[in-house]
């Protein structure tokens, strides 16, 4: 048998309804795991006790016939950017030092509500900003796949703690948000899936923020079925955020398995970009060819804006960034630095309490909102955001997904392209079209590399048509047939997991 | 009116314009569930969003979308149905989210005027350039402890108004005249309580100087002034010491000013003093607010009869002067008060009632017209029993203190202590026959001629009967019996 | 556009963040990087085009106007960051007050 926290969340689920285990076992196996899998740092904050009184409540209530859900039950991971009830919550940062939120968010709480088990929260870019989990103030977080001689690899960013806890075999699903591919990202370096909805599906109440019209939570899993089921879990509408949608939570595996036969899948052409990694683009193609193997119709589109989104997101999200994080004043919560003045004290505190990528953005985004420079960066920016939406619209009167790489290349080592900003960005190219269309997108792990790397392709659907993207997902995972696992988890001995 | 300081270089106008901030009538904050009530301990009246915690998002307070609405309509202003919230950003210790929201380039209101009504019953009219809404700050007490200031955020996510004049005032009077004008609209409107104590409404006072026919000059900005007569005190400061600076050579530096009401005077603010750059941007957790004109028409409907109007009306069917229409309409209370003792009854007496009598006793007692012990249709009943003669008009302002006083009504008064007029012609000649027959000498006098010595005898005939006789009859008998 | 020390340092008090003196070239380098690379953007032609203010197409939403929240002073302060509370404040729920050093207006 599988290694309970190897199971899918469906099997998982099936497992308990079946009373093959309890929710209690299960939960007793993965906390097993993040102990064995400590030097993954996936987490930055393990909540044991929590886990094990949800599990039995879970087990208690299944045992009265009242089981919440294909949720209740299954153990979780929580990005640590989700304000959790009487639970450090850190978003990554050193000014967040001690932050105990006497709030739960909305998202963490749905789940609560279906019966998740939280198992801890997990490592993250500092406020989400990176796109290789190098920016915590808790350090880095290791990929569970190992580059060429046992290298140690990022998982990707932001949300790579909870992609390097879910690849590595720690817990079934895990929650992160995505601004410009958080998700998606790490999903495809950590060889999972990444899913993120579209923008006002989930509750952004009681996520710390980092660029309110872009930031998105979505979940992390070995499946596309399990990113449906979580996603269900984790959606609907929440009168506290108002730019939460009034949509009803739709079945999101309403179309799992049942193909893609006469589905109509664009092929953006300004995705393929100068210097793409031969392999990355040869698994695009066979990704189209899949499709088509199944019946699909790939057309090729064009969303001419492409190559402006990337630089339109690096204003945007800098400028939101910086008024988001303006709160962070050393007063109400978090790292206080005294000071003999009032500014005295807030600049030796954000000073302090900031790491260098959180500062370099935080700058930015002051400098393109001031005066005099307001129009030609922020303005100039949102106006091609429009144009960027408005690309996607018209693709989607021809199409219905649009499949294309979800990163420009596979993990690569711990330090590297630490030194060059902008470098880093690019990570985020093929991912970040979307996040500024607001539109809903999903990794699926597709293949491998020279060095045996796990390698993503990227779907993306029309506003709240997660249930086609599931589907194509699905069509997608299952011609992939992507059963390649990391490694043994390097040197520390192994607990009881199985 | 003209007010120009005159110096060296010729005479100076002074160019004033207002930014009122009035705090919405509202139960919840802005963006809150928070309650707005005045008063209560630091820290009680917070959400999580008040505060500004991780994660914390604003949701708009529908009713103080509507309470902004009537008021653009209260000032005859335009109403946009498109407007959008904005960041305003900069760090400070009552600030917590290290940004206010507030609308900057599209306000919910645009232009409108408001007309003022001058002492000497002419009127002016003043442009509003803006209204549009945003959030309070909270509160610092720097004088609790040596080394630190408290924070209360109590008030942090109110809602407020800011009301933005033109620069169309050119005297302290008028722009008193105009903040109590604002004041009037708003609480007809009953969208701001106008308490300027409780901080309810304060103001941003613009002022620059210029000779006459001049462009603008450099203005400096005295920041949150909260009385009336502060706003003027300052203006007439803060215009004289631009006037020296330039009559001296020197120039006016654009700055903010705070206004010291203990000496009178104005001067810079130390804190706030780097350079402002707000980095304003719509916010992106706030959608833009879009209006229907169905929901602008709907409020239009419950706007009340406004102090214009009302004003018009009582000089039209009460022939009232423009100053005393002016001044019975500046509070709402006390032109329905009027109203209600004018109709069917002398209107000029109702006026002398009011605001003679009825206005005196009351800023004795400390007290708003809505509490009088004296509810208008008691003083209409006074009114009337001076009208058909029951008692005399010395009589009715003893009556109207023992109102006053007790609560009782006019007539309950007038019948317990037995106070009605004698308007026996026989009863009382029978008083009038007794006097004469007790004072020979001063009758003498009086045939003699002393004419004056009558009126010593009215005197004597009305303590007699303890001041109850008609006095017009005692003087018609004493006359034709003296002069026999 | 390049960035120089001097808007470094006054981008860095508007942000009230504070930099040490010796990072302030390397910072200027970085941001002048970044930049560069996003004034691409000036190639695109904009006119006439709308500043995207939200992706989410609906309508405001909107609260009533009542008392839902407040009356939690204890979970307001409970990660006030003064290791020397203000008077009041250690009772929670009666109030108490945040501090920071003393403002002079
Ligand atoms: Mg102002
Ligand atoms: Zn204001």
């Amino acid at each position: 048998m599988t290694a309970f926290p190897e199971l899918s969340i469906a099997a998982a689920g099936k497992g308990l309804e079946a009373g093959d285990f309890t929710a209690e076992e299960l939960t007793r196996a993965c906390i097993e795991a993040l102990e064995s899998g400590r030097d993954l740092n996936a987490f930055i904050t393990e909540t044991p006790d929590i886990a094990l009184d949800r599990a039995k409540a879970s087990d208690a209530r299944r045992a009265d016939g009242r089981a919440a859900g294909p949720m209740d039950g299954i153990p979780i991971a929580i990005k640590d950017l989700f304000c959790t009830e009487g639970v450090l919550t850190t978003a990554g940062s050193h000014i967040l030092d001690g932050f105990t939120p006497a709030y739960e968010s909305t998202v963490s709480a749905n789940l609560k509500d279906s019966g998740a088990v939280m198992l801890g929260k997990t490592n993250l870019d500092e406020f989400a900003m990176g796109s290789a989990n190098v920016t915590s103030y808790y350090g880095p977080v290791k990929n569970p796949w190992k580059g060429p001689g046992g290298k140690d690899l990022v998982p990707g960013g932001s949300s790579g703690g909870s992609a390097a806890a879910v690849a590595g075999g720690l817990c079934p699903g895990a929650i992160g948000t995505d601004t410009g591919g958080s998700i998606r990202q790490p999903a495809s370096f950590c060889g999972i899936v990444g899913m993120k909805p579209t923008y006002g599906r989930c509750s952004r109440w009681g996520i710390v923020a980092f660029a309110s019209s872009l930031d998105q939570a979505g979940p992390l899993t070995r499946t596309v079925e399990d990113a449906a089921i979580m996603l269900g879990a984790m959606a609907g509408h929440d009168a506290k955020d108002s730019t939460s949608a009034p949509i009803d939570v739709a079945d999101f595996s309403a179309g799992l398995g049942e193909g893609v036969k006469g589905m109509k899948v664009g092929i953006p052409k300004e995705y393929t970009l100068d210097g793409m990694p031969a392999e990355v683009e040869a698994l695009w193609r066979q990704g189209m060819d899949w499709l088509k193997g199944q019946g699909a119709e790939c057309i090729d589109v064009s969303l001419p804006h492409t190559k402006y989104a990337l630089p339109a997101y690096y204003i945007v999200a800098p400028a939101e960034a910086s008024s988001n994080l303006a709160r962070y004043d050393g007063v109400r919560y978090g790292l206080r630095v005294e000071g003999s003045t009032l500014d005295d004290m807030y600049e030796a505190t954000r000073g302090e309490g900031f790491g260098d990528e959180v500062r370099r953005r935080v700058l930015i985004g002051t400098y393109v909102l001031s005066a005099g420079y307001y129009d030609a960066y922020y303005r100039q920016a949102q106006k091609v955001r429009t144009l960027i939406a408005r690309d996607f619209t018209e693709a989607f009167e021809q199409v219905d997904v649009l499949l294309t790489p979800t990163a420009p290349s596979a993990a690569f080592a711990i330090g590297e392209k630490m030194d060059d900003p902008v470098a880093m960005y690019l990570n985020d190219v093929f991912t970040v079209p979307a996040s500024m269309a607001g539109l809903p997108a999903i990794s699926v792990p597709a293949g491998l590399d020279g060095d045996g790397l796990p390698l993503g392709l990227h779907l993306i659907a029309k506003p709240f048509d997660e249930v086609t993207l599931f589907r194509a997902a699905s069509a997608l995972e299952q011609a992939a047939g992507f059963d390649a696992k990391p490694g043994a988890r390097p040197s520390t001995p192994q607990g009881g997991a199985s | 009116m003209t007010y120009l300081i005159s110096g060296e270089s010729g005479d100076w106008e002074v160019v004033i314009g207002l930014e009122i901030h009035a705090q919405i009538v509202s139960e919840a904050k802005l963006f809150s569930g928070a309650a707005t009530a005045f008063g209560a301990a630091p820290n009680t009246q917070v959400s999580l969003v008040d505060a500004a915690m991780p994660g914390m998002l604003p949701v708009i307070n529908e009713h103080c979308v509507a309470q902004a609405v009537k008021t653009g309509l209260g000032l005859k202003a335009k109403i946009n149905l498109h407007s959008v919230f904005e960041r305003k950003n900069y760090f400070y210790a009552d600030l917590p989210q290290g940004y206010q929201i507030s609308q900057y380039a599209e306000p919910i209101v645009g232009e409108g005027t408001v007309i003022l009504d001058m002492p000497d019953g002419e009127t002016r009219e003043i442009g509003i350039e803006r209204l549009h809404m945003e959030q309070d700050a909270g509160k610092s007490l720097h004088d609790q402890d040596p080394k630190r200031s408290f924070i209360d955020l109590n008030r942090s996510g109110i809602a407020l108004m800011e009301i933005v004049s033109k620069p169309d005032l050119r005297t302290p009077e008028e722009a008193g005249i105009y903040l109590r004008k604002i004041r009037t609209i708003l609480r007809y409107l009953h969208t701001c309580d106008g308490n300027m104590e409780e901080g309810s409404m304060r103001a941003d006072v613009n002022v620059s100087v210029r000779h006459p026919g001049e462009d603008l000059r450099t203005r400096t900005e005295i920041k949150n002034v909260n009385s009336v007569r502060f706003v003027m005190q300052a203006i007439e400061y803060e215009a004289e010491r631009q006037v020296e600076a330039y009559e001296s050579g020197e120039d006016v530096v654009q700055e903010t000013r705070q206004f010291d009401s203990t000496k009178g005077e104005t001067r810079p603010m130390r804190a706030k003093e780097f350079a402002h750059d707000y980095r304003y941007f719509p916010d992106p957790d706030l959608l833009p607010l879009v209006l229907s004109q169905d929901l602008v028409d709907h409020i239009a409907t419950l706007i009340p009869e406004m102090p214009d109007e009302i004003k018009q009306r009582f000089m039209a069917d009460f022939g009232l002067s423009a100053n005393d229409s002016g001044v019975l309409v500046a509070d709402m209370d006390t032109a329905d008060y009027f109203e209600e003792v004018a109709n069917g009854r002398d209107p000029k007496q109702a006026v002398n009632w009011v605001t003679g009598n009825l206005f005196g006793a009351l800023k004795k007692a400390g007290l708003p017209i809505a509490e009088s012990p004296v509810p208008p249709e008691s003083l209409g009943e006074l009114l009337d029993l001076v009208e058909d003669g029951t008692i005399s008009g010395r009589m009715a302002k003893e009556v109207f203190e023992e109102m006053m006083a007790t609560g009782k009504d006019a007539a309950d008064i007038v019948e317990e202590q037995g106070l009605e007029q004698i308007t026996d012609g026989a009863e009382i000649e029978a008083f009038v026959d007794r006097v004469i027959a007790e004072n020979q000498d001063q009758a003498a006098d009086v045939r003699n001629g002393k004419e004056k010595t009558i009126g010593w005898f009215v005197g004597q005939v009305m303590q007699a009967t303890g001041g109850k006789a008609n006095p017009k009859m005692v003087n018609e008998l004493l006359r034709k019996k003296l002069s026999g | 556009m390049s960035l120089d020390k001097d808007t470094i340092r006054k981008i860095a008090f508007l942000a009230r963040i504070r930099v040490p003196e010796d990072a302030l070239d390397g910072l200027a380098g970085e941001l002048s990087n970044i930049i560069g690379w996003v004034e691409q953007l000036n190639e695109v032609d904009t006119e006439g085009v709308e500043p995207m203010t939200s992706v989410a197409d609906m309508d405001w939403p909107r609260r009533d106007d009542e008392i839902t929240d407040g009356g939690r002073a204890q979970d307001i302060l409970a990660n006030a960051t003064d290791p020397e509370p203000a008077p009041g404040g250690e009772d929670g729920n009666g109030g108490g007050f945040f501090t920071v050093p003393k403002v002079v207006e």
